[in-house]
């Protein structure tokens, strides 16, 4: 009783939480990224921009045409179209349309893709001015996106 | 709704939300007041509708499992797990075992992510502005875990039918334990600022009393039941993904007020770090995905699953009609039925501690509407 009188006169009960506080305010302590000065490292898994991934050695596309990836989407925001060619009676990929701005990076589209064409990068930045800039043909997917840098 | 015509001279109408940052969302709250005194009150939900049960039967069996993570956005793995079992159940297969501890031990860390951001968001509401900081800070070291795992923060889409799509990667348990090591100093570290805090006291205790038989009637679940004094948990009610193996009590309390759900709530944060603990060091080697078609078309028939979700019982009902879509899909969110006690709560209450129990019901308004 007497304990509990000196506690309350005392505000022992608030002097503790100020004590946490003030350890906390400990310069080692800073969380706070300084985001575009220190650009943060995403994981290896990161599921970000996606990217059509290129043969490096003859820069020919690594895409089959095979449609998996839109099937599996679940916004059937991939359209991918494809012409037999007469030399390799191969289907060739024509045009590969992407449009990131329905996209919620689920990743089902690289699961599906049998040849890793398809593939979720760690790019992160994907602003764009305009609604048509977050729809991605095939030159962007192959390039991949290209945030402004800035000088810090 | 009380009849807004028939007002005394003393009596007012006012609206709190949707734009109110304290409902957590988009929440629209008619108060009927008596000078500060709440006499009635009408929850406005619907803001953040978007339909996710009709997506559903839109959209193939896999294919929906992300836009489960968007219903509940600070518990996705829970949402996951919950939609996986079910299917599962409906396909009659089982996740591996390898699988299933993964998905206990990223269901608990949610868990703890679930409450830390709760007491976060509360503690803000009430007027402590400290922990926020802090328990932000914890959860960005789960959400660290989360994206190193499966590649993203906050809608993880981190199970699939049958199992997991991701093994799981090095460091993972070091992670873990790592965590749950560092985590338990600092859940103190909130009970020194909170629990004895004269201010978060008389904030909080003897308000929004909800009895046991009050929690029955309305259908109730998760801390707010538990606080009332009901031992109901359906991690120990009714094991689902191997929960049956770990060590763990369930916290509860015995008055049922804002401030048991405090107590229960951060004991519920201690007891996950024990399963984490336990799971971590017994998870069993061997596949990660199960038996699963490639084009999941289960037979007719229809399942309810439910688990445990941070904020209570999360059920999934799906009906197959033998196609790769489902025929009806219907989610049970804790979030919605807990919101239904709100009226019984705060009439009689103060303005200031409609704000408090709102708080308190942990809902997230994405889960209310759907």
């Amino acid at each position: 009783m007497i304990r509990k009188f000196f506690k309350s006169v005392f505000l022992i009960d608030l002097f503790q939480g100020l004590w946490v506080t003030f350890r906390n305010q400990d310069p080692k302590r800073i969380y706070t990224e300084q985001y575009p000065a220190d650009r943060p490292k995403v994981s290896e898994r990161y599921r970000g921009a996606p990217r059509l991934n290129i043969n490096p050695d003859n820069g020919e596309t690594l895409c089959i045409s095979c449609n998996l990836c839109a099937l599996a989407c679940p916004e059937t925001l991939i359209v991918v179209t494809s012409e037999r060619s007469e030399v390799t009676r191969r289907k060739e990929l024509t045009t590969f349309i992407y449009d990131t701005s329905r996209c919620m990076f689920c990743g089902l589209c690289e699961d599906a893709c049998p040849v890793d064409a398809l593939e979720l990068t760690q790019d992160f930045e994907l602003a764009s001015y305009t609604r048509e800039g977050a729809i991605w043909d095939r030159q962007m997917l192959e390039e991949g996106p290209k945030p402004t840098q800035y000088r810090c | 709704m009380p009849d807004a015509t028939f007002l005394d001279a003393t009596e007012l109408v006012i609206n709190m939300g949707p734009q109110h940052p304290s409902t957590h969302g988009v929440l629209r709250v008619i108060l009927k007041l008596d000078g500060e005194k709440v006499i009635g009150t009408e929850c406005v939900i619907g803001y953040l509708h978007r339909g996710v049960e009709k997506i559903g039967e839109n959209r193939t069996y896999q294919q929906f499992a992300p836009y489960v993570d968007r219903m509940d956005y600070i518990a996705a793995v829970s949402n996951a797990l919950g939609y996986c079992l079910a299917v599962e159940k409906l396909l009659n297969i089982e996740a591996p075992p390898r699988a299933q501890a993964v998905r206990v031990i990223l269901s608990e860390l949610n868990r703890i992510a679930s409450h830390l951001f709760w007491l976060g968001t509360h503690a803000l509401d009430i007027g402590a502005i400290t922990p926020v900081f802090y328990c932000l800070r914890e959860r960005e070291e789960i959400l660290k875990i989360f994206e190193n795992y499966c590649g993203a923060r906050l809608t993880t889409h981190a199970f699939r039918v049958g199992g997991l799509q991701y093994e799981t990667y090095d460091g993972f348990e070091e992670e873990t334990r790592k965590f749950c090591d560092w985590l338990i100093p600092k859940v103190d570290e909130y009970e020194t600022l909170l629990t004895n805090n004269r201010i978060w006291l008389s904030r909080l205790k003897g308000v929004g009393v909800l009895t046991a038989d009050e929690c029955k009637e309305y259908g109730v679940t998760g801390p707010v039941l538990r606080a009332a004094g009901v031992k109901w948990d359906l991690r120990k009610a009714q094991p689902y993904s191997g929960y049956e193996q770990y060590d763990f009590d369930i916290p509860t309390a015995e008055n049922g007020d804002t401030y048991d759900r405090y107590t229960v709530r951060m004991e519920e944060m201690r007891q996950s770090t024990r399963i984490l603990r336990q799971a971590v060091e017994r998870i069993p080697s061997g596949p990660i995905m199960g038996k699963v078609p490639k084009v999941v078309k289960p037979a007719v028939g229809e399942v309810y699953v439910s688990i445990e979700a941070p904020k209570g019982e999360l059920g999934y009902f799906i009906v197959s009609d033998n196609s790769t879509q489902p025929y009806r899909m219907r989610v049970r969110p804790p979030s919605f039925v807990n919101l239904q006690a709100l009226d019984r709560m705060v009439r009689g209450g103060l303005v200031a501690d409609v704000v408090a129990i709102i708080g308190t019901l942990d809902i997230v308004l994405g889960e209310v509407d759907r």
